[in-house]
């Protein structure tokens, strides 16, 4: 380090801090989960050179955790984009300090998602076929289109808003402004270029919502267009995209209140911020509900006898504990702790995300597994154990974002600069402004 | 064009399990050990099901074989990413093991749960090893495989009718579980050909074909007089 880089005299100095500053916490964290991280590796490979027979799946059950972890992955993704894109659409002026880290995890979770399906291949050295002989009439195929579209939105979706952040730390000077020069493309702040990249975001942002709502759609479609009972439901669909978001938020607020704590981000991101997504995350706990519900009662009622010995299975089997737990995950503790004002604390809050984060992992578990137990010729009843293996290549995929999330903080700020200070400088006018244009008698009011 | 078929007649089946001993040395299907074997990963192209209905001490016992049932209308190969399951112009269903990508979608896809992977690399005891059929290809880990009706040899039949300059007539072409099975209880044959036994058998007041209700019509075809 030849020389300080002055950053202190800034406002949003605490912004800043976590990029020309190194704290022992960076080295430690990034040396434990890149040690999970190798060590998920080193299991991989063992997996690729011994064949899946070291995994726990089995004939009937022969999808397991990688199914799983790559729904739940795909899931928490919806999180960034399709959020930020809607408080955006919606001017909702809390946004501006949320939208960067909701963007940065669908982008790495989506990559880390998007990879699971060739973890859970027998022949990964063979997944180019899906190039030269794929059939699109395949929904494997459908997720392929759909995830890498989403892929492509959500990141260029992320790049774009912190083209002028990365020109600030371009112009404060230091390590690596070879690569910040690069990657602000002469971005100078003036009229014309601020124009072109609010259009460019605009148009992002309208087309990310439907690519978002699309992805889980199709992956709901993989189990949904099968023949099997508990599968193949019309429902699945939106269901798909209720949980998914529903996560999504979840792990948007764990990651928030986490860096906040870490990185002292209290003047940013406050209590409002929590209620506002709190109240959200409520209400997509009720919506999901309202599915589950919706969707057992129909299979229960008519009560066909494939479909009706999956949900007796479900609720009573050896995987009961797991479905009776993702319903208090999912639905009871946040209910309880978001619907009263008295939980709803930022800790309530921390408390309802992780308990929906592990109960929307049980509700894919409880997908998967239970339906491929029982197949249609009730011959063999499966039991599907995870191994070791599968264990460690979760962990790794856990450890993977964590590794992404904090190098992409130490690069860029996790809050929009640029942005906030444009809420200082101009929302607040702005949003007065626009009240007063749809009040009726608006114009009185101004003197 | 013709379309085969399997006829199993339970009443005549003693549920010996020749069916599958022939199965497994005509297509060189691995032997998985019986730890494997146990946690569900056994190899068997066709398989002896038992199925226990009723309470003890009235327990009815049904077993019956069960092949690929090579569906006129499969839901395996619909969903296959590379096609590497399909149905050809015979109505044969056959997987093509150099490309399966074994994403195992096939698998969790057929009702009739036919379908098995090679979850390691398929091992056999060294008398095997010696004498492997040359017509079936052997599998390396990591793919799905199941039962052809023993396609290759069709492709003999054809070739040996060929130099003969005539039709394939009934009982040409008989796969290895219908051709060893000492009961005589396995049929097969072309359900195109009206005077094949097939057709005539799979019209019987006694036939059923598995969950017909699904639409996925399958080729193999049970008699039995019990329900």
């Amino acid at each position: 380090m030849s020389k300080k880089i002055d950053y202190r005299n800034e406002i949003d100095a605490t912004l800043y801090k976590p990029i020309y500053e190194t704290g022992k916490g960076f080295y430690i964290t990034v040396g434990i989960f890149l040690l999970l991280f190798l060590w998920a590796l080193f299991m991989y490979i063992t997996q690729v050179w011994f064949g899946l027979g070291v995994t726990g799946m089995n004939q009937p059950v022969s999808w397991g955790f990688y199914i799983v972890n790559f729904v739940f992955f795909i899931g928490i993704s919806h999180a960034g984009t399709l959020i930020s894109a809607i408080l955006r659409l919606s001017k909702a002026e809390w946004r501006r300090p949320i939208t960067r880290m909701a963007e940065v995890i669908t982008a790495i979770v989506l990559a880390i998602g998007g990879l699971h399906p060739i973890l859970d291949l027998g022949r990964p050295d063979r997944v180019l076929n899906i190039f030269t002989v794929g059939r699109l009439q395949s929904p494997l195929l459908w997720d392929v289109t759909s995830i890498t579209a989403y892929f492509t939105a959500s990141t260029v979706y992320l790049y774009l808003p912190m083209i002028p952040d990365i020109a600030k730390l371009r112009d404060k000077g230091g390590k690596f402004t070879w690569f910040y020069k690069f990657a602000s493309w002469g971005w100078q702040g003036t009229e014309h270029q601020k124009k072109v990249l609010n259009r460019a975001i605009n148009i992002l942002m309208v087309m990310v919502i439907p690519i978002a709502i699309s992805v889980h759609t199709v992956i709901s479609y993989i189990f949904s267009m099968t023949l099997q009972p508990g599968w193949h439901s019309t429902i699945f669909g939106p269901y798909f995209v209720v949980g998914a978001i529903f996560s999504g938020i979840a792990a948007l607020l764990i990651v928030m209140i986490v860096f906040r704590k870490v990185f002292h981000l209290e003047d940013y991101l406050k209590k409002v911020h929590f209620q506002y997504l709190g109240t959200l995350l409520l209400i997509m706990s009720l919506l999901w509900f309202y599915f589950t519900f919706s969707e057992y009662l129909t299979g229960i009622f008519a009560a066909e006898p494939h479909e009706m010995h999956i949900i007796l299975y479900k609720f009573t089997g050896p995987y009961a504990i797991f479905f009776w737990m993702m319903v208090i995950c999912n639905f009871l503790i946040p209910v309880i702790i978001l619907g009263f004002k008295r939980f709803k604390t930022i800790t309530g809050v921390l408390i309802a995300s992780i308990a929906v984060v592990i109960g929307m992992w049980l509700e894919r578990l409880n997908i998967v597994v239970p339906s491929l137990a029982n197949p249609r010729m009730e011959l063999t009843v499966g039991m599907y154990v995870p191994s070791i293996v599968e264990w460690a290549l979760f962990i790794g995929g856990i450890s993977a974002f964590v590794l992404g999330f904090v190098l992409f903080s130490k690069f860029f700020p996790l809050i929009s600069i640029w942005e906030t200070e444009e809420g200082r400088k101009e929302s607040v006018k702005e949003v007065e402004k626009r009240v007063k244009s749809y009040l009726p008698g608006g114009e009185i009011i101004t003197k | 064009m013709s379309k085969w078929a399997m006829v199993i007649d339970l009443d005549k089946c003693t549920g010996c399990g020749d069916c599958i001993a022939a199965c497994k040395i005509e297509n060189n299907i691995a032997i998985v050990d019986p730890e494997e074997a146990n946690s569900g990963r056994v190899m068997f192209w066709i398989e002896m099901v038992s199925v226990y209905e009723g309470e003890f001490p009235n327990i009815k016992i049904k077993r019956f074989p069960k092949p690929c049932f090579h569906c006129e209308n499969p839901p395996c190969t619909k969903v296959c990413p590379v096609h590497a399951t399909y149905k050809n112009d015979e109505g044969l269903v056959g997987q093509i093991y150099h490309r399966c990508i074994g994403c195992r979608y096939c698998m969790v896809a057929c009702p009739y749960t036919v379908k098995v992977f090679n979850w390691y690399e398929p091992e056999w005891p060294v008398e095997f090893r010696k004498c492997f059929n040359p017509d079936v290809s052997v599998r390396t880990k990591g793919v799905v495989e199941k039962c052809s009706f023993c396609a290759h040899r069709l492709i003999k039949v054809k070739e040996e009718v060929d130099l003969e300059g005539r039709d394939i007539q009934d009982g040409d072409y008989m796969p290895a579980c219908a051709e060893s099975c000492p009961a005589d209880a396995i049929y097969f044959g072309d359900l195109e050909n009206k005077e094949s036994k097939v057709y005539n058998l799979a019209k019987s007041s006694r036939a059923k074909r598995e969950m017909e209700n699904l639409g996925t019509e399958p080729k193999v075809v049970y008699l039995s007089k019990r329900e």
